[in-house]
C-alpha cells in the first residue's frame, strides 16, 4: 500500500473531501467491510411467505442459499405490515433454523424410561393400526333409540392455529370419515 | 397490542398521528398504555360494567347515530310482553329454568312471532357450543316484525335496552371497575364525539375476551356500542378481534372442531338431524330471510367434497356417513374423560395443552391416562415428556414406570418447509410458498394425514363393514410430488373452492354452487379464492400500488370483500353517510352498488327495493337492510335468540372473585358450563363462605417476546435471551402486604395448583378500590413450562375449568388466589399445600359454588334499590 493509497483510505480524510461529511456512510467504511455483501443478495432464491406466529399475518420473504435458509425479512410489500416484523417475527430464521429442531421420529414405549428411535414409515403403519384398533373397540352405531351414531369417542385430537387451511381441511374431513368427532383446535381455547 | 400484536399498532399510531384518540383498557400499564392518549386500569373481569357504562351513557344523552339505528339496527323492533328482564330478577332474565341452569328463550322473542325457530333446546345448544355457528350469520329469527320507529314504545328494543343499563351508572363502573369516574367521562365522551356521519371510532379486542365465563357477552357489548354509534360496517369502525396465531380464523373457518363443519356448518346432532333434510333445514329455516336460505346447497356441496362420486341424490348425498354429537365433546369433556379412562388415543397437532389449556395438571395426568399418544410439533414440547418431566413426577403423581402411555413424537415441518394458506385476522387468506424443503423425518400435517388416510383406506380395502364405507367411498385422490410424495396444497385449495362437477372448471362465487350434485365445494364462504383456476390468496401485487383497501394483495372471504356487511357505510337511499367516511354506496346512473370495496349485498338491489311479504331468503331482504345475513337484516342490539345467558350483556362476577357482585344477587353467569369432576376444584366465591382464602385476583396475558404455550418461542435463542424468566408483577403495596421482595421469589396458590415466579415490584399493576375495598391484582406471562431453553412454572396450572355456556371456551383469563413469598414447596410438600387450602377454603371436592344466588340478599345494590 502506498502512503497516497494509505492517506486516501483514511475516514478522516474520506470524511472531509467525499460526499458523506457526517462520517456515518461510504467514508466509514473499511476494506473488511466494503467487501460484505447483504444474504439477500447472494441468495439463490427467495419464497414469498407469512409470519407464523400472531394473526396480523406480516409479509414474509424467505431467502434461500444452498437449500438452507439464510434470511427471513419482513416483505415491504404488504399492505398490512409495511415489511415490519416483531421480535417474534424477526426471530423466525432461528425458529426453523434452530439446533433444538426434532427432525427425527422419537417413540416411547409404554412404561418406558427413554425415548428410541422409530423409522418415519413404521410410525405412520403403528399409528394407523392404533387408530382401527381404538376405532373399533369403541364404536357406535347407535343411540339407545336406535338412531345413527357413527361414530368412536376413543380418540381426541386437539391441533395448533399454525396449521394451515388444507391441512384442517384433509384432518376434518379424514377424521369424520372415520366417524372420529372429538376433534378440537387452538380456536377452542 | 403493542406488546402482543406490534406490527398491527403501527396503524393505531398511523391513526394518533392523524388525531384519532386512543384510550387503553387493561388490568395493567403496558406499552400500549404507555402510547395511548388515556389508561383506564380495569379490574380484571367487569369489562362489560364497563361498557355498559357506555351503553347507558349514549342512551341516557341521546348521542347514539339515530338514522343508523332506526334503519339499520332492531332498536325499532318490538318484544313480546312476556320477557321480563335483569332489573326486575336481581340479574336474570325470564325463562331461567333451575334444573338444568339454561334459559328457556322463549320470552325473549319479538312480539308477533309464534315461537322461536331454533330446533335445538338451549342445553342441547350449550352441550354442542352452538353459538359459534353464529361467526358468518345470526341466530335463526322471522323476518316480519313489528316496530316503532319513533322508539318510543316501551316494548321496543331501544327503550328495553335504556333500561336494562339503567343502573350502570358512572359510580357503578367506579364501584365494579375500580375505574374513577372521571376517567370513565373522558373515554364515553371521547367514544361519541368521534362517532357519527363524519367519524367513526373502532374498538379493538384481543382474545383474552373469549377466555371468560362471560365472552361472548364482553364482545356482544362492544357491538351494542357500535351498533348504536353507526360504527359498524364502515371504514375505521367495527369491532376488531386481535386473534393470536398464524391462521386462528381458518381454524374455525375450515375447522377442527367437534361441533362444525367447514363453513359454519354444524356437525349432525343425533336427535335434531337424523336425516339430510332436517339438517339443512335447521340451518335454512326454510321461510327466513338471508343468504343462509340456501344451506342446502352449501351442506350438498360439502358431502360431494368428501364423498364424491359416492355421493349421490339417491343416497342423500352420503349424509348417513356423518358421525353425530349427542352433546359436549369438547376439549375440557376430553380431558376429563382421559383422566377417566374413556379414551384411547390423542393426537396433538402443533399444539401444547400441558402447558396452554387451563388446569394444566388436569391435562397432563390425562396424557399419562392413555393407550397412545402421538405428537406432531417442530420441538420437544411439554406434551411430548409429560411422562419424563412433568411436575407430576416430583409429587410422585405420574411415575414412568407406571404411565402406559405409548408416545409417538412425529417432527413437523416448519412454515418455510410447506406451501399453503393461513387465514390472517381480517378474514384474509395469504398463500405461502415454500422455500426449502423439511428436514429428516419432518413432514407437513398435509403428508401426515394424507398419508394416514391413505394407509387406514389400504388396511380397509376388503373390509365388509359398513362403518368402513365411510372411509372406502372418500374422495381421497390428491396428487402429489417429490421424493416424500407431498400432496398438493394447491389441489386441496381447488376442493375448498369448489368446482363443476363435469367440467372441473373452478367456481367463482358460491352463488355458482347447486343443490343437486353438479358442482362441488368444501368451504362455501371460501369460494372464489381460487376462481378462474387463479390461486387469488397468492396474489402480493404490493400495497404501495394500489387503494388503502389493497384488494389485489391475498383474498378475503366472503367474495374478497374486505368490511363486512359494507352496505351500511351508505344511508338507506344509498348514498355516502359522508364524503370523508365514504366507502360503498349506489351508483343510480348504472343501477348498481359499487365503491371502493366489494359491495356486501346484491349487486343491481336498489336502495328503494321491497320484498314481498311472504319473500324468503336473500329475495326478503330490503334494500335498505345491511345485515344480510341475519333473519330480519338488522343488527341486533338485543338478540331474541341464540345467546344463551341472556338476550343482553349483563355483568357478572368472574366465577372466581373476592367480590360479591355489586349489580345485582346473581353472583356469576347462571348458565356457565360446569364440569363436577374431583380433580376440578374451584376457589369458593361470595355469597359462599371463605372466600378470603383466595383474597388476590390474578391475570395473564403474553410478552411481545413469547408465544403461546412458547414451544415456538422458549425454544428459540433470541427470544428465550429476551425473556429468560418466570415472574409475577405486584404493585408495591402488595409487596409490602404480604413481604414480598423485588428479584425474590414469590408463589401464587389456588385450589388446584401453586407456582413460583421471580417477583417484579411495579407501578403497572396498581391496586383499585372496588365498592369499598381495595382490590390487589396480579399478573403473570401464561408462556413458561418445563423444556425450552427457558423454563419455569405454568401460570395456567393455577386455573380450574368453567366454560362460556355459549362456544365452550374456558375462563382463563381471571382467577383468585394467594400469595406467598418464597419458592413454592417440593415434592409431597407441594401437594400437601394445595390440600391445606382447600381444606382451610371448605373441603372444595364436590363443592361448586351455587348457580343462582339471587335469593342472597347481601349485595348493598339491592338495599338500596
Amino acid at each position: 500500500m502506498g502512503v497516497r493509497s494509505w492517506f486516501e483510505g483514511w475516514p478522516v480524510y474520506r470524511q472531509l473531501t467525499g460526499t458523506d461529511p457526517l462520517g456515518r456512510g461510504a467514508a466509514a467504511k473499511s476494506d473488511g467491510s466494503r467487501a460484505l455483501t447483504a444474504r439477500t443478495d447472494t441468495a439463490d432464491s427467495m419464497a414469498r411467505s407469512v409470519c407464523p406466529y400472531c394473526a396480523v399475518g406480516c409479509g414474509q420473504r424467505v431467502f434461500v442459499k444452498d437449500g438452507q435458509v439464510s434470511q427471513i425479512e419482513g416483505d415491504p410489500d404488504s399492505p398490512i405490515s409495511r415489511g415490519r416484523l416483531c421480535p417474534k417475527g424477526a426471530a423466525s430464521k432461528s425458529l426453523v433454523t434452530s439446533p433444538l429442531r426434532q427432525t427425527m421420529v422419537r417413540y416411547r414405549r409404554p412404561y418406558g424410561t427413554e425415548w428410541e428411535d422409530l423409522d418415519l414409515d413404521t410410525a405412520l403403519n403403528m399409528i394407523a393400526d392404533r387408530v382401527l384398533a381404538a376405532r373399533d373397540e369403541t364404536w357406535e352405531d347407535v343411540d339407545a333409540e336406535g338412531r345413527p351414531l357413527n361414530r368412536t369417542l376413543g380418540i381426541s385430537s386437539l391441533g395448533g392455529a399454525t396449521l394451515d387451511n388444507e391441512e384442517n381441511y384433509l384432518i376434518k374431513k379424514l377424521f369424520t370419515a372415520m366417524g372420529a368427532l372429538q376433534i378440537e383446535n387452538q380456536a377452542r381455547i | 397490542m403493542a406488546e402482543a400484536h406490534p406490527v398491527g399498532f403501527q396503524w393505531v399510531m398511523e391513526a394518533k398521528r392523524r388525531g384519532a384518540k386512543v384510550f387503553h383498557v387493561d388490568p395493567r400499564f403496558t406499552r400500549t398504555s404507555a402510547l395511548a392518549d388515556s389508561y383506564l386500569p380495569i379490574r380484571a373481569g367487569t369489562d362489560i360494567a364497563l361498557l355498559g357504562g357506555v351503553v347507558r351513557y349514549i342512551l341516557d344523552n341521546e348521542l347514539d347515530f339515530r338514522e343508523y339505528v332506526v334503519a339499520y339496527t332492531n332498536a325499532a323492533t318490538i318484544v313480546t310482553e312476556e320477557y321480563a328482564d335483569t332489573e326486575d330478577m336481581h340479574g336474570l332474565f325470564s325463562g331461567f329454568n333451575d334444573d338444568n341452569a339454561t334459559y328457556d328463550q322463549a320470552s325473549w322473542r319479538y312480539e308477533g312471532h309464534s315461537q322461536n325457530r331454533t330446533t335445538r333446546d338451549s342445553e342441547t345448544q350449550r352441550e354442542t357450543a352452538a353459538g359459534l355457528e353464529n361467526e358468518s350469520h345470526g341466530a335463526p329469527v322471522g323476518g316480519e316484525t313489528e316496530r316503532d320507529e319513533t322508539l318510543q314504545h316501551p316494548r321496543c328494543v331501544y327503550q328495553i335496552l335504556k333500561r336494562h343499563f339503567a343502573r350502570y351508572t358512572p359510580e357503578m363502573v367506579e364501584r365494579v371497575c375500580g375505574i374513577p369516574q372521571e376517567k370513565f367521562f373522558e373515554l364515553a365522551r371521547a367514544w361519541t364525539e368521534n362517532s357519527g356521519r363524519d367519524r367513526t371510532g373502532m374498538l379493538v379486542y384481543s382474545v383474552g375476551w373469549t377466555q371468560h365465563s362471560v365472552g361472548v357477552q364482553y364482545i356482544r357489548t362492544g357491538a351494542i356500542i357500535q351498533l348504536l354509534l353507526g360504527n359498524v360496517g364502515r371504514p375505521g369502525g367495527g369491532v376488531m378481534a386481535l386473534r393470536g396465531h398464524a391462521s386462528i380464523q381458518g381454524s374455525t373457518d375450515i375447522p377442527t372442531l367437534f361441533n362444525l363443519l367447514p363453513g359454519y356448518l354444524p356437525m349432525p346432532h343425533h336427535a335434531n338431524h337424523p336425516t339430510l333434510d332436517e339438517w339443512v333445514n335447521s340451518i335454512a329455516h326454510p321461510g327466513q330471510k338471508g343468504f343462509w336460505g340456501n344451506a342446502r346447497t352449501y351442506g350438498v356441496n360439502l358431502l360431494k367434497a368428501y364423498w364424491g362420486d359416492a355421493a349421490t341424490a339417491d343416497n342423500d348425498y352420503c349424509y348417513g356417513y356423518m358421525p353425530r354429537m349427542t352433546g359436549d365433546h369438547g376439549t375440557y369433556q376430553q380431558v376429563l374423560d382421559m383422566i377417566d379412562g374413556k379414551i384411547k388415543g390423542y393426537f396433538l397437532l402443533g399444539q401444547n395443552p400441558a402447558v396452554g389449556s387451563a388446569h394444566g395438571r388436569a391435562q397432563r395426568l390425562g396424557m399419562a391416562n392413555l393407550d397412545w399418544l402421538v405428537v406432531r410439533d417442530l420441538f420437544m414440547i411439554e406434551s411430548a415428556t409429560f411422562w419424563q418431566n412433568a411436575p407430576e413426577i416430583e409429587t410422585g403423581e405420574i411415575v414412568p414406570e407406571r404411565c402406559r402411555t405409548e408416545v409417538f413424537f412425529l417432527p413437523a415441518a416448519s412454515h418455510v418447509e410447506k406451501e399453503g394458506t393461513f387465514t390472517q385476522t381480517q378474514r384474509l387468506l395469504q398463500w405461502r410458498e415454500k422455500a426449502v424443503e423439511p428436514p429428516g423425518d419432518a413432514r407437513s400435517e398435509l403428508w401426515f394425514f394424507y398419508h394416514l388416510g391413505r394407509v387406514i383406506r389400504e388396511r380397509l380395502a376388503t373390509s365388509t363393514k359398513p362403518r368402513d364405507r365411510a372411509l372406502l367411498d372418500l374422495a381421497w385422490d390428491y396428487p402429489t410430488h417429490g421424493p416424500t410424495a407431498e400432496p398438493s396444497a394447491e389441489a386441496v385449495l381447488r376442493e375448498i373452492n369448489g368446482y363443476d362437477v363435469a367440467t372441473g372448471r373452478p367456481l367463482a362465487s358460491f352463488t355458482e354452487m347447486k343443490d343437486d350434485g353438479t358442482t362441488v365445494g368444501g368451504c362455501w364462504i371460501y369460494t372464489g379464492v381460487y376462481a378462474d383456476g387463479v390461486n387469488q390468496a397468492a396474489r402480493r401485487k404490493p400495497g404501495s400500488e394500489q387503494s388503502l383497501v389493497a384488494p389485489e394483495w391475498g383474498w378475503a372471504w366472503p367474495a374478497n370483500r374486505r368490511i363486512l356487511y359494507n352496505r351500511a357505510s351508505a344511508d338507506p337511499d344509498g348514498n355516502p353517510w359522508s364524503e370523508r367516511k365514504r366507502y360503498v354506496w349506489w351508483d343510480a346512473d348504472k343501477s348498481e352498488w359499487t365503491g371502493y370495496d366489494v359491495p356486501d349485498f346484491e349487486k343491481t338491489k336498489p336502495p328503494s327495493y321491497r320484498p314481498a311479504h311472504d319473500a324468503s331468503g336473500v329475495a326478503g331482504i330490503a334494500g335498505d337492510d345491511p345485515f344480510i345475513l341475519q333473519g330480519d337484516g338488522k343488527g341486533w342490539l338485543y338478540a331474541p335468540t341464540g345467546v344463551l345467558d341472556g338476550p343482553m350483556p349483563t355483568h357478572y362476577e368472574p366465577v372466581e372473585s373476592p367480590v360479591r357482585n355489586p349489580l345485582y344477587r346473581q353472583q356469576a353467569n347462571p348458565t356457565r358450563k360446569v364440569y363436577t369432576h374431583p380433580i376440578n376444584t374451584l376457589n369458593p366465591s361470595p355469597p359462599q363462605e371463605h372466600s378470603q382464602v383466595f383474597p388476590y385476583v390474578f391475570t395473564v396475558s403474553r410478552l411481545t417476546e413469547h408465544h403461546t404455550a412458547g414451544g415456538m418461542s422458549r425454544t428459540v435463542s433470541p427470544l428465550a435471551e429476551l425473556q429468560p424468566e418466570m415472574f409475577v408483577e405486584v404493585s408495591p403495596e402488595l409487596a409490602a402486604l404480604r413481604g414480598l421482595s423485588h428479584l425474590g421469589w414469590a408463589h401464587l396458590v389456588t385450589s388446584r395448583a401453586a407456582v413460583e415466579a421471580k417477583v417484579l415490584v411495579t407501578d403497572r399493576v396498581t391496586p383499585l378500590r372496588v365498592d369499598g375495598r381495595i382490590i390487589h391484582q396480579l399478573w403473570l406471562p401464561y408462556h413458561f413450562g418445563y423444556e425450552g431453553l427457558v423454563t419455569g412454572d405454568s401460570a395456567n396450572d393455577l386455573f380450574g375449568i368453567t366454560l362460556d355456556p355459549n362456544v365452550l371456551i374456558q375462563e382463563s383469563k381471571v382467577g383468585t388466589c394467594d400469595v406467598r413469598p418464597g419458592p413454592r414447596p417440593r415434592g409431597q410438600d407441594l401437594v400437601d399445600l394445595v390440600i391445606d387450602y382447600r381444606r382451610r377454603s371448605g373441603n372444595l371436592v364436590h363443592r361448586y359454588p351455587p348457580m343462582v344466588t339471587t335469593d342472597v340478599a347481601d349485595s348493598s345494590s339491592d338495599q338500596e334499590a
